[in-house]
């Protein structure tokens, strides 16, 4: 079947391609927020001195990083619909859509990940600083979100923008659900016009674009924040 | 909840869903293990040539850990089954196609290794790297060739400190074998998503296949925990792999 | 994003009040449907000519058309011109727990209503009959089942064929290697490239695969039917009002005799992508469930014993 490159192929099916890619950087970027967001709460519950705070989310966390990422969208795309209409007692009034059910599942893998990114974070700040606010009268909350998390975010910016390019490549596991990211939009059309070569390879090289370029440019912000101390 | 599903006869093939499960099991550790191997020597050789002095042996192994560490593991599993075979020399691509053993299984094996060398290169590099230049230097002055620098002072530094980011990298590979499943190789994940399909059971294979996921991980990390506490050098542990 | 909040507030009405607010008149699918103001369709990506993406990539088919009349009348009875449609793509794995789970509100494609899978979900009446047969390049010679003991043969995971296949491997214990695909297209670029021997699907989608081919005439269907495959739309169980409402509405394009313009459509006359003509005349089976339609289905493994 390879008889010579189709590079027609590709420029055909270029705004289907975008279309994907689309999907796949909304994808990303809102599962990274959420993950960021829920992997801040684990990491301040992993280290809270409360018990009842730190198991349950040491507990997830460990279970999380266990399971593959293609068993966590299968547990999420199949199973919470089901377990919503469960949880609302509604028979038919879920249906959350396949772009937020792989929201959900990568927001809640992500979220594992980043809290332990975040939890390294907090402890890589000198303890003294917590001391110090807690002296100057602040309670918990403020010396968290004044003193304690943004020196923690500064150092970790560069750590958590890997992820990220780590998550886009991740990304390209919803086509095992069938939904159309840049990949699922390559593998059809590849599958449907027989031309796997082309399109493959193509993928290939916009992945490793973006990705390549996006790691250059963080590992040029690593240089400038650790010189910037 | 009714796990004595699992007791049932499975819909073909003679045995019990229980089975399916079993095998799944095996050809996931199959695939990470062999891959595992594949990613070690590949990896240790390409870690120890981007720490070489040589611009020339250097830069081939920067491009090929950037290559294969910024493409998804997804599409080069896809390249390796679909697109290798199409671009070799025929006889050699009929052969991969048709008469080759258990294609998928060796593709993913494959894949995953290669994909997990360049993981395993940077853990490497970092934990030579971490090593002082004095020793280095010490070892030179003392009269030993490079090569014997390596093979007595670096290397076995090196490698007792990454043991503990190398047992993060097996722990990978063992999750990413379920990619494996997109080319066709009936592992764990896969055996769970067609038990579910043939008896609608969903929650219950799915947590089946969670659990043994997680005992392999507690399993592996406890034993190179102990491993790491055998071997530890005094005033190293934790300093690698950050 | 207000869909969401939408959905976390009905979450917490639920919580607080402890039940679902009494519902008016509207049940289930439609009451979701009118509240939403969205119906979901399950697409195939290369179930030709049922459900497949055109070259702009858009769902058409004869399934596809049998739905969007049956949109025509939710919107006629919700009364509400401006419905949005918004299409899913499912594969053979995902349709049923993507319906179950409320993703999509009925799948178009080409799936055999079976008995077992009537335990899950709901069809509405038989709109195609077709049934398992083998597609294999001309080359290969093999001619049925029994010559493929040893072989490669590639199935799409989750289908009835698949089922029927393996249950006739058991049964005659020809000691065939299956090796699992994900939809028809990938199945079919396994015979294609030459990584199986054949592919056991529905007959009518191995013409649609055939006439899409790079080299149709490389290739041809063999073997008596493995299987008797009658296909429906699939809707979600226990929910009278929405499958009275589709019933009605596929029972009247039979009654109308507007199925035979539909079905030469897609059957008869040159479709997308390449324009090919399938010239396949509506067989005596369908005739008669366009007379006497019903939703009864078929054993889940073919001829064989399961």
């Amino acid at each position: 079947m390879f008889t010579g490159f189709d590079f027609d192929v590709i420029s055909r099916s270029l705004p289907y391609l975008w279309q994907g890619m689309l999907f796949s950087l909304g994808l990303t970027l809102l599962s990274m927020l959420g993950g960021i967001l829920l992997g801040t709460l684990l990491a301040l519950m992993r280290l809270s001195s409360f018990t009842v705070l730190s198991a349950p989310a040491g507990g997830y966390v460990n279970l999380l990083r266990a399971t593959p990422l293609i068993l966590v969208i299968f547990w999420f795309y199949f199973l919470v619909p089901i377990a919503m209409k469960k949880i609302t007692g509604d028979a038919y009034a879920t249906g959350i859509g396949p772009f937020y059910s792989a929201l959900i599942a990568f927001t809640m893998f992500e979220a594992a990940y980043y809290c332990e990114i975040i939890r390294a974070g907090i402890q890589s700040v000198p303890r003294g600083q917590g001391h110090a606010a807690y002296a100057l009268g602040l309670n918990y909350r403020l010396a968290m979100t004044k003193i304690i998390l943004p020196q923690a975010f500064r150092n970790m910016v560069p750590i958590l923008l890997t992820q990220g390019i780590i998550l886009f490549q991740d990304t390209s596991l919803v086509y095992v659900v069938g939904l159309t990211d840049f990949m699922g939009a390559a593998s059809k059309v590849a599958q449907r016009d027989g031309r796997l070569v082309e399109m493959y390879l193509f993928a290939a090289l916009v992945y490793f674009l973006l990705c390549f370029s996006a790691s250059h440019f963080v590992r040029r912000l690593q240089v400038r924040y650790s010189t910037g101390r | 909840m009714d796990f004595s599903v699992f007791l049932q006869p499975a819909f073909s093939g003679g045995g019990t869903y229980l089975d399916w499960v079993l095998s799944g099991t095996k050809w996931t550790l199959l695939v990470s293990i062999l891959a595992w191997i594949i990613a070690f020597i590949v990896g240790s050789v390409l870690g120890v040539l981007r720490t070489t002095p040589l611009a020339v042996l250097r830069a081939p192994a920067t491009v090929y850990v950037e290559v294969f560490r910024n493409v998804p593991l997804l599409v080069q599993m896809f390249i390796w089954y679909f697109v290798l075979p199409e671009i070799v020399p025929l006889g050699m691509g009929d052969w991969m196609k048709t008469r080759m053993p258990m294609p998928e299984f060796w593709n993913a094996v494959l894949c995953l290794g290669f994909y997990t060398a360049s993981r395993v290169a940077e853990q490497v590099r970092s934990g030579i790297q971490s090593i002082p230049i004095g020793q280095t230097y010490a070892g030179l002055a003392m009269g030993l060739t490079r090569g014997q620098v390596y093979r007595h002072v670096l290397l076995p530094m090196g490698y007792r400190i990454v043991i503990p980011p190398l047992t993060s990298e097996f722990l990978t590979i063992f999750k990413n074998s379920s990619v494996a499943l997109t080319i066709g190789v009936l592992e764990l994940t896969a055996q769970a998503r067609q038990i579910s399909e043939y008896t609608f059971r969903t929650f219950e294979a799915f947590t089946v296949a969670t659990v043994i996921y997680v005992l392999i991980t507690l399993v592996v990390t406890v034993g190179m925990r102990t491993l790491e506490n055998k071997v530890r050098v005094p005033g190293y542990i934790g300093s690698a792999g950050k | 994003m207000s869909r969401m909040s939408k959905f976390a507030f009905s979450l917490l009405a639920v919580a607080l009040i402890g039940a679902p607010v009494a519902a008016q008149e509207l049940t289930g699918t439609l009451k979701k449907i009118k509240d939403t103001g969205a119906v979901k369709v399950g697409h195939r990506d290369a179930s030709i000519p049922f459900s497949y993406l055109d070259d702009k990539q858009r769902p058409i088919g004869y399934g596809v058309d049998i739905c969007m009349k049956i949109v025509d009348a939710i919107k006629a009875e919700l009364k509400m011109p401006k419905l949005k449609v918004e299409f899913v793509p499912v594969t053979s794995q995902t349709r049923i727990p993507i319906l179950a789970g409320g993703n999509i509100d009925m799948e178009c494609g080409s799936t055999t209503n079976s008995v077992e899978r009537q335990k899950q979900v709901a069809f509405a009446p038989t709109y195609f009959m077709t049934g398992t047969k083998l597609i294999v390049k001309k080359s290969s010679g093999v001619k049925g089942y029994d010559d493929l003991k040893g072989k490669t043969v590639v199935f799409t995971q989750g289908t009835t064929n698949e089922r029927a296949m393996k249950a006739y491997n058991d049964e005659k214990k020809l000691g065939i290697n299956f090796i699992p695909a994900k939809d028809h297209a990938e199945s079919f670029l396994a015979v294609e490239t030459g990584r199986a021997v054949a592919f056991p699907m529905d007959d009518i989608l191995l013409y649609g695969l055939r006439a899409s081919a790079k080299k149709p005439a490389d290739y041809q269907i063999v073997g008596q039917f493995l299987s008797d495959d009658p296909y429906g739309i699939m809707l979600r169980k226990d929910d009278p009002a929405f499958k009275k409402l589709v019933d009605k509405t596929v029972t009247g394009l039979y009654k109308s005799g507007e199925i035979n313009k539909i079905y030469a459509r897609w059957f008869q006359s040159k479709i997308p992508p390449k324009g090919i003509n399938l010239g396949f005349p509506m067989s005596d089976a369908l005739k008669e469930l366009v007379k006497n339609p019903n939703d009864k289905g078929v054993e889940a493994c073919g001829k064989m014993k399961c």
